[in-house]
């Protein structure tokens, strides 16, 4: 079997990863090193009135134990949001100020306060619990919905009433007159479940100061290190760009929980300097659940309008979206333009107006999360379409199919151009492979053991690729989001790629080597793919957003094409032939139509020894690229979930799960299939297990394994796989991304079909079995009574 | 205090309470073995004791009774153990943090169990959390790799 695009090619990153040679940030071990533990706040919210380190400074061992104060004092600036947002009115969004470390006032249970330095992690550990912190405990604000009423406890003071934004988008007048003219209005109320992403490597920093060279080096848990670094330079004044090294070396999964510049990176990097010794932070997992962005907490109306001959009419959304305390880097963008831009789906909807308020609590953060804001769109909309085919009698695929888009481009009324795809050829693909067809027999032989059968829909789209740097600065973006790639040919012919994607589960090391592979016959093993080191990259944006494939790879496709022009120039000299007449195939340089040929590595070998170029020509085969996307891309698909309930105890088992996905171009489907399960799994966990639960007080009650159940091996089916592409126009390999469509179309999916089963739609996420057994009584008792 | 990892007698100076985990991270430089909760709720930090799966952030070092083998020790790039080259063909791994954990767990199965079935293998591993969500592929390379070790 090849190699090239297309190929179950084997991924590179095994060798390591199964024999426990990876190499994760907290396996990096420093000279003189020294760790740090924060001491964190018991409370929700709460005054800090007093910090008494003296305990903690007697204690043998401990280095130092510093505060806020000493950081703003040393000049440290306040984490940021890196989108800015503006409210229907015009107003921008009202930022409250955070710093690494708290000063006057702690907001969320964990809020760092103080770090200690010392000379071993478990005398961190410690000596941060003798660190007497004097409180003055202040109500606390949980619930988004609650946080908007009046009289509720202020976050922060330039946030009045706790709205950070009233945002819109689209048409409000217009919807309004579709859906008040519309013969029926689907009209339902829905909570997305707020998550914890839980990579199972918990976030970890060690960063050093080199005084004798004014010089920062930082090893750290990141999916976009040239990010970090950027952040860590300009906006909180730790270094000078050219004076600080980040490096994201394996990291075990981020889920883009590892997108965010947090307190603690920045904390144990002033700390290196302030103690002159590398300082080590890893987070514990209580830590991760108390500390680790959470991702979406939405609280939502939707409102779908249909015609007589049951076409949708409108569409009108109202959202909460919970923000936790601080705006962490992408949480403005996450529920509105993220998000809200996806609330057309894959239909014609002809007005569609959404207004999101997003609310300050005191709670974790809330960021991007797998999907960030278009798991909670299509929620949205694949509920209401299975809810209105339900409440008009109807068929929910052949309603689907009906109000499907089906030429492209397609300008949506929420910005967005689908640019193609084949929503009726998924939704074909899936129901064969899940025989639909078959379905009522499967269910009348499931109530004869006493179960209760259902499947369910979910037609997803995303908008992935992120992103064009022009569109996304126009709606507030503090960033370009292309992506940039440098290819080096080496003397003896092998190939260094050098790319500003960050691989953390995604075998970047294996697909990118594949189009180096298969655009120059190079064999794999000559091919090496560097990235996550800020000194070795020249700059990077990072991965996320199902962004490396369409945006990454595009890069390197770039720079290939200026190393083959130099190539062809190159061969057409020393064979003495027209550059047009020079072909690349199968590791050879050629002239078309004849036997003159130089192998690969004599190119190489001919650019760097310069002996023999032609004029004018630089020495050397080194060729780099920006790559800034034209439009987004649009992966689509459709899933089909099959479930059994058992009525006696409310647990559901998913006997078969149909997912048809048009990815675009696929470089290697053993690792898309991957990414498919993974996704998948995470939308499984949210529709059945998975909740962050907070009480009253603000205290978080799901802080361990035990109270916020991730999907374990007897949780997830065996999938059925299948593939309807589409190229996708606007880059060159045709590729529209992956990562994040299993956690974006599974959960309406799994819902859909539970509610099927139990015959009832007021269920809410996660369906555990007590939710289940919960909605059957009731569905019981309303036919006991009729 | 002297423990035997993969086969060699190390000489190790912990406070007996520490736990076997550390040990081999912190004092021995054998990072294969990860931390995932620390409170045996993940199985990322898996080991064998005796040829026995078990957590190794549970056990104390001082009580340890028996011979670890660690990750390190399972197999080698050259000289895969079956589990892992199963673990290869069927790409397993994705961010490749807790796999260190799984393929101990599976290795440590197939020892007692030559031929489980899909509810054997769901529930020897469901104490091993992949947040990659890699299970399909954990359970068709357990079968593969029991097949395997029955052929040899």
């Amino acid at each position: 079997m090849g190699t090239g695009i297309g190929a179950r090619v084997k991924r590179k990153e095994d060798r390591r990863f199964i024999t426990g040679k990876g190499k994760y940030t907290d396996d990096i071990r420093m000279e003189n090193q020294a760790y740090a533990a924060f001491v964190r706040s018991p409370h929700a919210h709460a005054k800090v009135t007093g910090i008494d380190k003296s305990a903690a400074l007697a204690m043998e061992g401990v280095i130092d134990v510093l505060d806020g104060h000493q950081l703003t004092g040393d000049g440290i600036g306040n984490l940021i949001c890196g989108w800015a947002i503006s409210s229907r009115d015009g107003s921008p969004m009202n930022m409250g100020a955070w710093s690494a470390l708290a000063t006057e006032k702690v907001r969320y249970v964990g809020d760092a306060v103080a770090v200690v330095i010392a000379e071993s992690q478990a005398l961190a550990r410690q000596a941060a619990e003798m660190v007497e912190v004097s409180y003055e405990e202040l109500p606390a604000a949980v619930f988004a919905d609650k946080a908007l009423q009046p009289g509720a406890p202020q976050v922060h003071d330039n946030a009045p009433g706790n709205l950070i934004f009233d945002w819109v988008i689209g048409e409000e007048e217009a919807t309004e007159a579709a859906l008040a003219g519309s013969a029926h209005v689907v009209d339902i109320d829905l909570t997305n479940n707020r998550l914890s992403p839980n990579p199972m490597e918990p976030r970890a920093a060690v960063a050093t100061y080199d005084e004798a060279e004014d010089h920062y080096t930082l090893y750290t848990t990141s999916q976009n290190p040239h990010v970090a670094r950027l952040v860590l330079s300009a906006f909180y004044q730790v270094a000078p760009e050219h004076k600080l090294r980040v490096i994201a070396p394996d990291v075990g999964g981020g889920f883009g929980s590892k997108i965010y510049i947090y307190p603690e990176e920045i904390t144990c990097l002033w700390a290196s300097m302030r103690t002159q010794r590398s300082v080590k932070w890893t987070g514990d997992r209580s830590e991760a659940f108390m500390t680790d962005a959470h991702g979406r907490d939405h609280i939502s109306n939707v409102k779908l309008g249909f015609d007589a001959d049951h076409r949708i009419t409108g569409l009108k959304i109202e959202t909460i979206a919970n923000l936790g305390a601080y705006m962490s880097l992408f949480s403005s963008v996450t529920p509105t333009y993220l998000h809200a831009t996806l609330y057309s789906g894959q239909y014609v909807i002809p007005h569609i107006f959404g207004n999101v308020k997003a609310v300050y609590t005191n709670t974790v953060p809330v960021d991007a999360y797998r999907g960030a804001g278009r798991p909670e769109a299509c929620y949205m909309i694949e509920r209401a379409m299975e809810v209105a085919a339900r409440q008009l009698g109807v068929d929910p695929a052949e309603l689907r199919r009906k109000n499907f888009i089906n030429e492209f481009p397609y300008q949506t009324p929420v910005i967005l151009t689908y640019d193609a795809g084949d929503f009726g050829g998924n939704l074909d693909k899936a129901m064969k492979a899940a025989d639909v067809a078959g379905f009522a027999a499967r269910k009348a032989e499931a109530a004869a053991r006493g179960k209760l059968r259902g499947m369910g829909y979910s037609c997803y789209i995303e908008a992935c690729g992120i992103a064009p740097s022009a569109a996304v600065g126009s709606l507030g973006s503090g960033v370009g989001l292309w992506e940039s790639a440098e290819v080096r040919v080496n003397p003896v012919g092998t190939i260094e790629i050098l790319t500003g994607s960050h691989s953390h589960g995604q075998g970047h090391e294996t697909t990118f080597a594949q189009i180096v592979s298969d655009r120059f016959g190079v064999p794999m093993e000559n091919v090496s793919i560097v990235h996550g080191d800020t000194d070795k990259v020249q700059f990077g944006m990072g991965t996320y957003g199902s962004r490396s494939g369409a945006v990454g790879m595009s890069a390197i496709v770039k720079a290939m094409d200026k190393i083959e022009a130099k190539v062809k120039k190159i061969a057409a000299h020393q064979l003495e032939a027209s550059e047009d007449d020079i072909v690349i195939e199968g590791g050879e340089v050629k002239v078309k139509g004849t036997d003159r040929k130089l192998a690969w590595h004599e190119i190489g070998l001919a650019a760097y020894t310069a002996h023999n170029l032609p004029p004018d020509m630089e020495p050397g085969l080194k060729e780099g690229a920006f790559y800034d996307p034209s439009n987004f891309t649009f992966p689509a698909g459709c899933y089909i979930a099959e479930v059994e309930v058992d009525p006696d105890t409310g647990v559901t088992e998913i006997i078969q799960f149909t997912a048809a996905d048009d990815f675009g171009t696929i470089i290697n489907p053993m690792i898309v299939e991957g990414q498919v399960h993974g996704g998948v799994a995470q939308g499984i966990g949210q529709a059945l297990l998975e909740q962050v639960v907070y009480d009253e007080d603000g205290q978080l009650i799901t802080g361990s394994y035990m109270d916020y159940a991730m999907p374990r091996a007897d949780d997830v089916p065996f999938y059925t796989i299948e593939h309807n592409t589409t190229v996708c126009p606007s880059n060159p390999l045709g590729i529209k991304g992956c990562g994040e469509a299993g956690a974006i179309g599974a959960p309406p999916a799994v819902i859909n079909a539970i509610t099927d089963a139990i015959g009832t739609d007021a269920l809410s996420m996660p369906a555990t079995p007590q939710k289940v057994w919960m909605a059957l009584q009731s569905t019981a008792s309303l036919q006991a009574a009729e | 205090m002297q423990i035997t990892v993969n086969g060699i007698p190390r000489e190790v100076d912990a406070s007996p309470d520490t736990p076997l985990l550390w040990v081999l991270r912190d004092t021995l430089g054998l990072t294969g073995t990860k931390y995932g909760c620390g409170v045996a709720q993940c199985g990322a930090c898996t080991v064998h004791i005796d040829g026995e799966a078990v957590r190794s952030c549970q056990v104390a070092v001082g009580d340890l009774a028996g011979n670890v083998t660690t990750i390190e020790g399972l197999g080698t790039p050259e000289s895969l153990h079956a589990v892992q080259a199963a673990w290869v063909a069927h790409q397993v791994a994705q961010c490749g943090y807790c796999q260190s954990g799984q393929i101990m767990q599976a290795a440590a199965l197939l020892a007692t169990t030559p031929d489980p079935s899909d509810d054997e293998i769901d529930a020897a591993m469901s104490g091993n959390l992949c947040r990659c969500g890699t299970y399909p592929r954990i359970r068709a390379a357990v079968k593969a790799a029991a097949q395997s070790m029955q052929e040899t």
